[in-house]
């Protein structure tokens, strides 16, 4: 198998920006789900649509809202550039892009677990004397922790794979931005570049195995502890 | 226990109106299933707001729309027990008998963790993960866990409903001694005569989202005596038998009880209906029937078209129910001598 040390970065650099984006998405992720499951609000649909659009929107459209909004003259560019930030075109794009296509996959996965959690145990953990972020911190959080767990394996895996809204916000750039994806794209885009392709598919394959593999094992682990 | 509720709350098409002002630490609410006996164990609990109203527990005001009161749950110091157990899953069995008792402020720790454990008997469960106990046991802790958060009244919700008979019977004297030894008030809600017979002394009727009656689980009973299909059931708590010729000989009051179905060396609860006494104006002088009591009538009630007959026996009390041509033709009234023959087979024995 070969690999050039531009791969070599655009492994790590795959790893780091999905890592990022499962990690920053989580607690958003939580909190969406939560609310979405246990609060009654008015325009909780319009909610649910807003979270679930990414799913169904082709992600260049995706990344080019991004683009619009977070680029030299979008209302949150430009705010970023007046505390003297730059996104566009660094890894931090990328880890927003991956963020905002995995988001919906992470909220739905959190959700399915919290749903599935009898609301008359958080009732017994209130009448027992535990306040509402008492309750959600010992009974809801364990109670999710598989759909959590099954919610990040999901986005980390799709964050790697990760490569319309990508391209559009974090350009190409070998070494700064250029992801597995995109490098797999550049070599398949030149005729002599066959074999890199496929090396490079072929370590997408082992990391996406390894994270399946990952997340059986934790929820082994998880359902053993609790003695199921 | 003083409880006074005055709310009205509309859930879809269901509107509730509930008033009452009930006290007693053994309160009943009985009801059928759809009578909006859930959703008062909501509201007082503090899991569902009224749309107006108030309520006030022993002086203390837990909900007013009209001062904008509304004490969240954790702060009512109301234990809630289910139907289902709800064993918290993820915790063992000692992490959930304790988690009220953690969140329980140290001057309110009346109870000890140690002295609820022995009452339940709780020790064999304490090491097993929640999800290998039986649904009798399940059931024990999940009082366990509510009686230690030392709540200043228990609120509990059918939790015998998923039991079945055998196991009910043998939960209620652990109910019934949380009561007593502990003295913690309860709210009692199901839809069981017997139940209410069993562990009440005051009874709330509920029907159609309003209280329509207030009364004791005596009186209930006696008037449901006629519709309930096994009549009026009388409870004889009965223990110590002697063998006598196959048969449970057991003292009540001044009288021995012959009974087939008995238990030995241990208190038994007895269930009789009051449509297995026979009542004889004279001594009859061969009977089949192994039980036959001197008696005499100290009340009698109407339900429908039936008679009930309150019958005093050597300091004992049984009610026997006939039909009203019965009670003409015997000439029963007040005060009355008669027999009431009872078979030994008609005990029949709950726990």
């Amino acid at each position: 198998m070969l690999l050039t040390p531009e791969d070599i970065t655009a492994i790590w650099l795959s790893l780091k920006v999905a890592l990022t984006a499962t990690a920053i998405a989580l607690p958003f992720g939580f909190a969406t789900a939560w609310l979405i499951v246990f609060k009654p609000f008015r325009g909780k649909v319009v909610l649910e649509v807003l979270i679930n659009l990414p799913l169904t929107l082709p992600p260049v459209v995706i990344g080019y809202f991004l683009l619009l909004l977070l680029g030299k003259n979008g209302w949150l560019g430009k705010l970023l550039a007046a505390s003297g930030l730059s996104v566009i075109f660094t890894w931090k794009a990328a880890v927003i892009a991956s963020a905002a296509v995995g988001f919906p996959l992470l909220v739905r996965s959190i959700r399915l677990g919290m749903e599935s959690i009898d609301q008359q145990l958080i009732e017994a953990s209130r009448s027992l004397g535990a306040s509402w972020y008492d309750s959600l911190i010992t009974i809801v959080l364990p109670l999710s922790l598989r759909g959590i767990l099954a919610g990040s394996s999901l986005m980390f895996a799709r964050s790697l794979g990760e490569f319309g809204a990508t391209i559009i916000v974090a350009g190409n750039i070998p070494g700064i931005t250029q992801t597995i994806p995109l490098a797999i794209y550049e070599y398949a885009s030149s005729p002599s570049s066959g074999t890199m392709a496929l090396s490079l598919c072929l370590v997408s394959v082992v990391i996406s195995v390894a994270v399946l593999f990952l997340h059986e094992i934790l929820g082994r682990q998880l359902d053993r502890s609790r003695g199921l | 226990m003083k409880l006074r509720i005055d709310v009205e709350k509309k859930l879809g098409n269901f509107q509730l109106q509930l008033k009452a002002d009930v006290s007693g630490d053994r309160v009943g609410i009985f009801g059928e299933s759809g009578s909006g006996k859930s959703t008062l164990v909501h509201l007082v609990s503090g899991m569902l707001q009224p749309d107006h109203g108030e309520i006030i527990l022993d002086g203390e005001c837990l909900f007013s729309s009209e001062r904008g009161i509304d004490l969240s749950p954790e702060k009512r110091r109301i234990a809630l027990v289910f139907q289902q157990a709800m064993l918290f899953p993820h915790l063992s069995v000692k992490t959930n008998l304790l988690y009220g008792y953690k969140r329980c402020r140290a001057e309110n720790r009346r109870i000890t963790p140690e002295a609820l454990i022995d009452l339940l008997q709780l020790h064999p469960l304490m090491h097993r993960g929640v999800q290998y106990l039986s649904g009798g046991e399940k059931q024990r802790v999940a009082l366990g866990r509510a009686v230690l958060s030392n709540p200043r009244l228990l609120l509990m919700d059918e939790p015998l409903a998923a039991l079945d008979d055998t196991l009910r019977f043998q939960i209620i004297p652990y109910l019934r001694s949380v009561g007593e030894e502990f003295r913690i008030p309860y709210l009692f809600i199901s839809h069981s005569l017997t139940e209410m017979q069993l562990m009440t002394e005051r009874v709330l009727v509920v029907h159609k989202g309003r209280v329509v009656e207030e009364t004791t689980p005596e009186l209930l009973a006696r008037s449901r005596m006629a519709q309930s299909q096994n009549g009026y059931l009388n409870f004889l708590r009965l223990a110590d038998p002697q063998d006598q010729n196959g048969l449970f000989a057991y003292r009540w009051g001044n009288n021995t009880l012959l009974i087939s179905d008995g238990k030995s060396n241990k208190e038994t609860l007895f269930e009789l209906s009051s449509r297995e006494i026979i009542l004889f104006k004279k001594h009859p002088e061969a009977i089949s029937a192994r039980n036959l009591l001197d008696c005499t009538v100290t009340e009698m009630f109407q339900s429908d078209g039936r008679m009930g007959i309150v019958l005093a026996t050597q300091g004992e009390t049984l009610v026997a129910e006939i039909v009203r041509s019965a009670a003409e033709e015997l000439n029963i009234t007040t005060g009355s001598t008669l027999y009431a023959a009872i078979k030994a087979s008609s005990f029949r024995r709950l726990d």
